[in-house]
């Protein structure tokens, strides 16, 4: 067996990933109208003025993403857990963060980017300008894999305990919070005419020290919870 | 004399120390809160901006200070317990989480009190209300892990990777919250510079430092039944007075 590197590691588990979830994708689906759904919900709620829409539709997109990635984390390892390729995973001589770091860019693409594309949709129903809608998309663009990386130390600590999802969420929100701040108060700052630079400094910081750090903790996590 | 401090690593020492050690902090726990509440509603004088109100901070600082300072214990512990394997750290941590959650509670609870008279709110979104009640999650999300884990070694381990998570994230997030606040509305509340009488320092530090031995004694008290429910199994416990009785 010719000996894998660590980047020809990353892509086999990230292609692994699309592929089976390409061969059920009602999954993926139902994630993307869960989160439709409840920004929808939102105009319903507080009533339809347009006003007021323009200025909470920032927030309820974000706090509607971070909801429907806390729903989709259950999946990231429960099927490998439960068919045993976790195990096999984790006695792979290749680096298990390097492996954990492939699996949460695939959930990312399969859960945030969906999310990201249709969010301008969404803007559109809540009367966004073109100005808020780019940076909405360039703020979930950044923050969605934040979310997908937390979303992962959650999901490996929960491993298949009873009331996982629910408790995946009591975990992880508290630990988001940042992310849904800058992320939202981006949006607000295009609206109020001020600049997006800091908000978008500070997520894209929390991105980088997500990526250096998270995958690591994720695989020590894996370990404590396949032990 | 050399004392070997790692006799007392050893849950089954450590249950008989503790024991001992607990009427120690207790006692003066009971009886620095009776002098100090003593001195802060009788002896200090009312507060020439807040007249009577202000006297919930003797109960309302030291209940917030602590509530920071067990996280960083509780994670100070649990990282130990991770690091050198030692239970008794674990199980520290362990015992340390709710009474760091209760002082949360009652630091908003108290300062939604104080609000209401003062700031004409219960709750207003404050960056230091809000990173208070996001520790109050943090702990929750800590007892709700622990308590759903059966094994109590996996409940330990991913405790303490949680807690360490939780306490690096922490000053992010008491940042984030503070220049979210700060971006929305320049702080419309802010503590009157005036210096403090020194009987208000006084009453405010004894009941700091009652809350400080109460929360000892009763991690102590916490963590001799966690022992004993841990190590169920073995003769030590079984040869106990208070088991056998």
């Amino acid at each position: 067996m010719n000996k894998l590197s660590l980047l020809g590691l990353l892509v086999t588990i990230i292609r692994r990933d699309l592929l089976l979830a390409m061969r059920r994708r009602s999954d993926v689906l139902t994630t993307l109208i869960f989160f439709v759904m409840v920004v929808s919900l939102f105009p319903l709620g507080v009533g339809p003025e347009l006003d007021m829409l323009r200025k909470m539709a920032g927030g309820i997109v974000w706090v509607a993403a971070l909801l429907s990635s806390m729903l989709s984390l259950g999946r990231m390892f429960s099927a490998d857990y439960l068919d045993g390729t976790l195990e096999q995973m984790l006695l792979a001589p290749q680096s298990l963060s390097v492996l954990v770091l492939g699996k949460i860019l695939a959930h990312w693409m399969l859960s945030g980017l969906p999310l990201v594309l249709i969010a301008p949709v969404l803007g559109l129903q809540f009367d966004m300008s073109p100005d808020a809608l780019l940076v909405m998309v360039l703020m979930l663009l950044l923050g969605t894999p934040i979310l997908s990386m937390i979303g992962a130390i959650g999901a490996a600590l929960t491993l298949g305990l009873r009331g996982g999802g629910v408790l995946v969420s009591l975990l992880v929100l508290p630990l988001c919070i940042p992310v849904l701040i800058f992320g939202a108060g981006a949006i607000e700052a295009v609206n109020t005419g001020m600049t997006i630079v800091p908000h978008a400094s500070l997520l894209g910081a929390m991105l980088l020290v997500a990526l250096a750090f998270t995958p690591w903790v994720t695989a020590q996590a894996l370990r404590i919870s396949m032990e | 004399m050399s004392i070997n401090w790692f006799k007392y690593s050893a849950p089954s020492t450590f249950y008989h120390l503790a024991g001992k050690l607990i009427p120690w902090f207790a006692v003066p726990a009971a009886f620095l809160f009776v002098v100090g509440l003593y001195i802060g509603f009788f002896v200090a004088p009312p507060d020439a901006v807040q007249s009577e109100a202000y006297r919930i901070i003797f109960i309302h600082v030291p209940a917030s200070i602590l509530s920071m300072f067990i996280y960083l214990l509780m994670a100070g512990y649990a990282a130990l317990g991770l690091i050198f394997n030692t239970r008794l750290s674990s199980m520290m941590a362990t015992s340390l989480a709710p009474t760091g959650a209760l002082f949360a509670f009652i630091s908003l609870w108290t300062g939604a009190l104080w609000g209401k008279p003062m700031w004409g709110a219960w709750w207003v979104w404050d960056a230091r209300l809000t990173s208070e009640l996001i520790l109050l999650f943090l702990y929750l999300g800590f007892i709700a892990l622990q308590a759903s884990i059966d094994d109590p070694r996996r409940a330990d381990r991913a405790g303490a990777l949680l807690a360490i998570v939780g306490s690096v994230n922490v000053p992010i997030i008491y940042f984030s919250v503070k220049w979210w606040n700060t971006l929305h509305q320049g702080s419309t509340i802010k503590f009157t510079g005036t210096s403090m009488h020194i009987a208000m320092q006084q009453a405010m530090f004894i009941t700091l430092a009652a809350c400080w031995l109460y929360v000892i004694a009763v991690s102590l008290a916490r963590v001799r039944s966690i022992i004993l429910e841990r190590e169920r199994a073995t003769q030590w416990v079984s040869e106990l007075q208070e088991v056998r009785s």
